[in-house]
């Protein structure tokens, strides 16, 4: 009767020995969450964060570099305070902020080290360091900060923050983590690939506790952390410093630019602020500060800010003229003041006349001529075609879109094509009365203050210019910058015709800008006025200098300081001659320039 | 003479049986190490500081166990059966008013450095209890006066070992009905018993009822269907149904006042994610550890989880998982292995005795082993809910592996003289 029973329980035995293995084998082998689960538990992740690398001038004098700051750490169930007055006295903290840091750190962990007094100056540290050894569980964890030895070219340099999530979101590498660093804007934000140097990672165990149990396999997974490339600046830091304190208590923009090489020795960006500023513990709030502030210091004015050329535009008319054969030198028009304003000068004036004195009605009627060239005998077909081969020629001055300068956020200004007036006025129902504006520079034209000074940089060059850049090699290696910063780009006009334009331009600061002249320095340059619907016009100054062989190409702009050649072709003459002399011959120009307030 | 018999005895002792028991020790001392390693602070294995030490002592005096059991007289355990069942009777009765509190429980004597666990050690004396009750020619579980003596013998040592309470290890006396199907004991017990259990577990597995009623009434109603149809069959299935679907809703209410201990335990095992850091926790972080072993191990003393103290009570009821994390499903096939091929050789060396008393106790020690290894190894991956049982002859400590000792080399030793033991058969 009972003889199959033996069978059964050994069946049951052995099904139970199937169900076991294959559940085991279904959690061990089949499903591999578990080995990370594992991991997450008793495997932590210290990333060693890398070195930021520092950013020089160009005459190698340190503008960013890291600042160590200290944290005093403690792991309550390791410390002991023995002597509590002579503890708060060696570490210079009350007996109540003692308590209140002990007692938070106990209650987030005992094991676990926290902060129990944060950033602690590095002559603090200094003065502790010996005594640290007396008592167990304090340490001090080490941290850097950027720091600005010269508190100058905040809005160039930029500044680091922790990563916003739509940039965590856009990390196709998986580089960075929730709270890391990077640079936001400036330098620091276009460099950020160079600047961040490889993180290392430490891969430790923890117990159930989270009590540290030494490296994970010996450290064999883990990596050292490699420190960032250093960068070498294109900006000479003293001018820069100059620059900032002549436009202290002004709104505008300056940028000097190396012609033969596009290196920008200065951008100025006016109200600035103290870099310092927006560097560890207190960026969250000096920033809101800033941001709020009615005259924008964040606002990166030589890149951003965007005004109608002016008259300076006349000398792109005038080489666009020439390279066309429209204009010769000795073309002339009489200075008709029916067609548009003008100011008193000698009439008729030739093409060298028109820009030395800048007359409006030679431009009114030398810019008809570049428009209307009779391709078509409908007059406003004849506009539309004549505009947009106009408008090649001065693109390839570096107009109408941005130039590409090494940092985020480059406005490009505009120069209307003929689809611009055809939204505004319909196709066919605009001739070159509409747009006759655009010939000194008025208008539906827009520019930043850097494609002005590479306007300069371009006369200066006769013909050609480097993209605009700020950074002239990585980790000394001029090679290592991007291409197009080792790239000349030509603007199509012959050198030749050059020469009468920069003659002009020389002589014209005698005439517009006589302030502007120094003595033993050939300067040329051209003053302009944005006009300004909202108040006074803004000043605006282009020069080069010396003229034989240009070290220098600057332009100036000054908001609300009026005509173009107070203001502005005084600041662009100081900073010339700060620039090749390294000192200033002119004080009283310099007082008459610093007590200029045209902030209002 | 004298000689021939000495040589005639050693030969028919199971080596098979103590070469599998050894393998079984050696492996949990081995892991009772891993199990406590701290790899800042490493102690020898043989540091009698740590429960790897002191577990060399229990084996050591485990040998001296079986030494004593193997020259004793093969008579002595069946006549002292009865006797020894009521010594550990008796103190399970005063373990309650004298036993060390720990845990809430009082299931623990304190002698001086040692603890004993009483209840561990009434296992064999019910098994020898039982054995020598049903070896009366007349013992027939086909009767229910037989049957009520025998669940008597079980019940006596449960209700006692509640009073500590230790669930866990009263659980394991419902091992004997394995014994009791081998003895005779009625299928149908068995078929309903395991027709309960199953609609317990889809009862308390399925949140809403609704899914258990309608299954039991479209099952009652095919086999109305597909049967005579008869009105005694309809009524009689009906009547079943119902009690079935009254039996699902009474459950929830009667799990509801269980104590919340116990409640926590059913509920972790159906919904595991349920709290893992609180009440899922050990389960959570025994699947953890034994899941992540994969198909080979971490290797020993590798295993990070056991290692850092993830998993609680890892060298005593939980040592499955230092085994599982450092020895992968390898280590765990081995272990699982040795466990079947162990009851399957006691399954042959029970049937093999000529006189009851053998067999029965025999089949006591597959029921008792059985159980623990399966609800053991259940435990730790999450099958069945959380016992405090320990997985024989592995797990830490001298209660228990002095207990499976005894119980184990009792059988080896009345296994090796069933030719002396002829004659008594039923």
């Amino acid at each position: 009767m009972n003889d199959q029973r033996p069978i059964v329980i050994v069946v049951a035995i052995a099904l139970v020995g199937v169900v076991l293995l294959t559940k085991l084998f279904l959690i061990q082998v089949a499903d591999d969450s578990f080995l990370k689960r594992a991991e997450r538990n008793a495997i932590q992740r210290v990333v060693d964060h890398p070195y930021r690398g520092l950013v020089y001038d160009r005459t190698g004098k340190i503008m960013v570099y890291n600042n160590p700051i200290f944290d005093l750490m403690v792991i309550p169930k390791e410390f002991s305070v023995g002597d509590t007055a002579r503890f708060c006295e060696l570490f210079q903290i009350s007996k109540e902020q003692l308590i209140e840091g002990y007692n938070a750190a106990k209650k987030y962990s005992t094991v676990k080290p926290s902060p129990l007094i944060k950033q602690i100056s590095t002559t603090d540290f200094a003065r502790i360091q010996d005594y640290l050894i007396d008592y167990p569980g304090l340490f001090v964890m080490t941290r850097a900060v950027r720091s600005y030895p010269q508190p100058a070219a905040s809005n160039a340099l930029g500044y680091i923050g922790e990563i916003s999530a739509r940039q965590l979101e856009r990390d196709s590498l998986n580089y960075y983590r929730q709270g890391d660093y990077v640079g936001l804007s400036g330098v620091e934000g276009y460099y950020e690939p160079e600047l961040r140097g490889l993180k290392g990672v430490k891969y430790k165990m923890v117990n159930v506790r989270g009590v540290d149990k030494g490296a994970f396999k010996s450290g064999e997974y883990d990596t050292a952390s490699i420190a960032g490339h250093n960068l070498t600046s294109t900006i000479h830091l003293e001018l820069q410093e100059y620059g900032e304190m002549l436009m202290s208590g002004k709104r505008g923009s300056v940028v000097a630019i190396e012609p033969k090489t596009g290196e920008i020795l200065a951008m100025i960006s006016a109200p600035t602020y103290d870099p310092n500023l927006l560097t560890g513990a207190k960026f969250g709030e000096n920033y809101l500060v800033l941001n709020r502030d009615e005259s924008k210091p964040l606002f990166n004015r030589p890149i951003m800010a965007m005004y109608p050329p002016g008259s300076i535009f006349k000398v792109v008319q005038s080489l666009i003229g020439l390279q066309m054969g429209v204009l010769t030198p000795n073309t002339t028009y009489s200075c008709n003041r029916s067609l548009v304003a003008c100011h008193n000068h000698p009439n008729p004036v030739n093409l060298f006349g028109a820009v030395k004195y800048s007359c409006n009605p030679y431009y009114h009627q030398a810019y008809r001529a570049m428009i209307n060239r009779e391709v078509s005998r409908n007059t406003f077909k004849d506009t539309e075609v004549g505009l947009d081969a106009w408008r090649e020629y001065v693109l390839k001055f570096g107009l109408g879109g941005p130039l590409g300068i090494d940092l985020y956020n480059e406005k490009g200004g505009s120069i209307p094509a003929s689809q611009y007036y055809d939204r505004i006025y319909g196709s066919g129902r605009w001739k070159y009365s509409t747009i006759y504006s655009l010939s000194i520079g008025q208008g539906e034209m827009m520019v930043t203050p850097l494609q002005m000074a590479n306007l300069a940089a371009v006369f200066a060059n006769k013909g050609y210019y480097y993209t605009p850049h700020l950074v002239k090699a990585v980790n000394g290696d001029p090679n290592k910058i991007p291409l197009k910063y080792r790239t000349k780009n030509d603007v199509g006009v012959d050198a030749h015709h050059f020469d009468l334009i920069q003659d002009a331009m020389a002589e014209a600061i005698y005439g517009t800008a006589a302030r502007a002249a120094i003595k033993d320095i050939a300067i040329a340059g051209k003053t302009g006025t944005a006009q300004n619907p909202q108040g006074e016009d803004h000043s605006v100054f282009i020069a080069f200098a010396p003229k034989e062989d240009p070290q220098i190409a600057i332009a100036v702009y000054v908001e609300n300081a009026g005509w173009g050649g107070r203001a502005a072709a005084s600041t662009a003459s100081l900073m010339i001659e700060k620039y090749l002399r390294g000192n200033i011959t002119r004080p009283a120009l310099q007082d008459y320039v610093l007590a200029g307030n045209f902030i209002y | 003479m004298t000689v021939r018999q000495e040589d005639l005895y050693i030969n028919k002792i199971d080596w098979i049986t103590i070469l599998i028991y050894a393998s079984l020790v050696i492996l949990g001392w081995f892991n009772i190490y891993a199990a406590v390693y701290d790899g800042e602070a490493a102690k020898s294995i043989f540091d009698f500081s740590i429960n790897s030490g002191k577990q060399l002592v229990w084996i050591g005096t485990a040998v001296l166990l079986i030494t004593l059991i193997m020259v004793a007289d093969h008579r002595l355990f069946e006549n002292l059966s009865l006797v020894l069942y009521g010594i550990f009777l008796f103190f399970l009765l005063i373990t309650p008013f004298f036993g060390k509190e720990i845990n809430g429980q009082r299931a623990w004597f304190e002698i001086g450095a040692f603890r004993l666990q009483p209840a561990e050690f009434a296992k064999f004396a019910t098994a020898l209890a039982l054995a020598k009750f049903m070896e009366r020619p007349t013992f027939d579980l086909g009767q229910g006066k037989y049957q009520l003596q025998a669940l008597a013998i079980i019940f006596i040592p449960v209700a006692l070992i509640m009073l500590q309470p230790d669930t866990g290890t009263a659980m394991v006396y419902s091992a004997f009905f394995v014994m009791l199907y081998r003895e005779g004991m009625p299928q149908r017990y068995y078929i309903f018993g395991l027709s309960f259990i199953t609609i317990s577990l889809l009862a308390l597995g399925i949140e809403n009822n609704i899914y258990i009623v309608l299954g039991v009434v479209v099952l009652v109603l095919a086999l109305i269907w597909l049967g005579k149809k008869k009105w005694s069959r309809i009524i009689g299935f009906s009547v079943l149904g119902l009690l079935v679907i009254g039996y699902t809703y009474s459950l929830d209410y009667v799990v509801s006042k269980l104590p919340e201990h116990q409640q926590n335990r059913i509920m972790v095992l159906f919904n595991p994610d349920l709290d893992p850091l609180g009440v899922g926790w050990n389960v959570t972080q025994s699947k953890i550890a034994i899941g992540s072993g994969g198909l080979m191990g971490k290797g020993y003393l590798e295993g990070t989880q056991t290692k850092f103290d993830f998993v609680p009570e890892q060298h005593t009821d939980f040592i499955f998982c230092t085994l599982g994390e450092e020895f992968g499903w390898l280590g765990s096939f081995v272990v699982i292995f040795l466990f079947c091929a162990l009851l399957i050789r006691l399954v042959f060396l029970a049937e093999r005795q000529k006189n009851r008393f053998s067999r029965v106790y025999g089949y006591g020690v597959i029921s008792i082993l059985f159980f623990h290894f399966m609800i053991n190894i259940a435990m730790t991956i999450g099958l069945f809910p959380v016992v405090g049982i320990p997985l024989p002859f592995i797990s830490y400590g001298g209660s228990s592996l002095w207990s499976f000792t005894i119980l184990l080399f009792i059988f080896i030793k009345l296994d090796s003289h069933r030719i002396q033991l002829l004659g008594r058969m039923s």
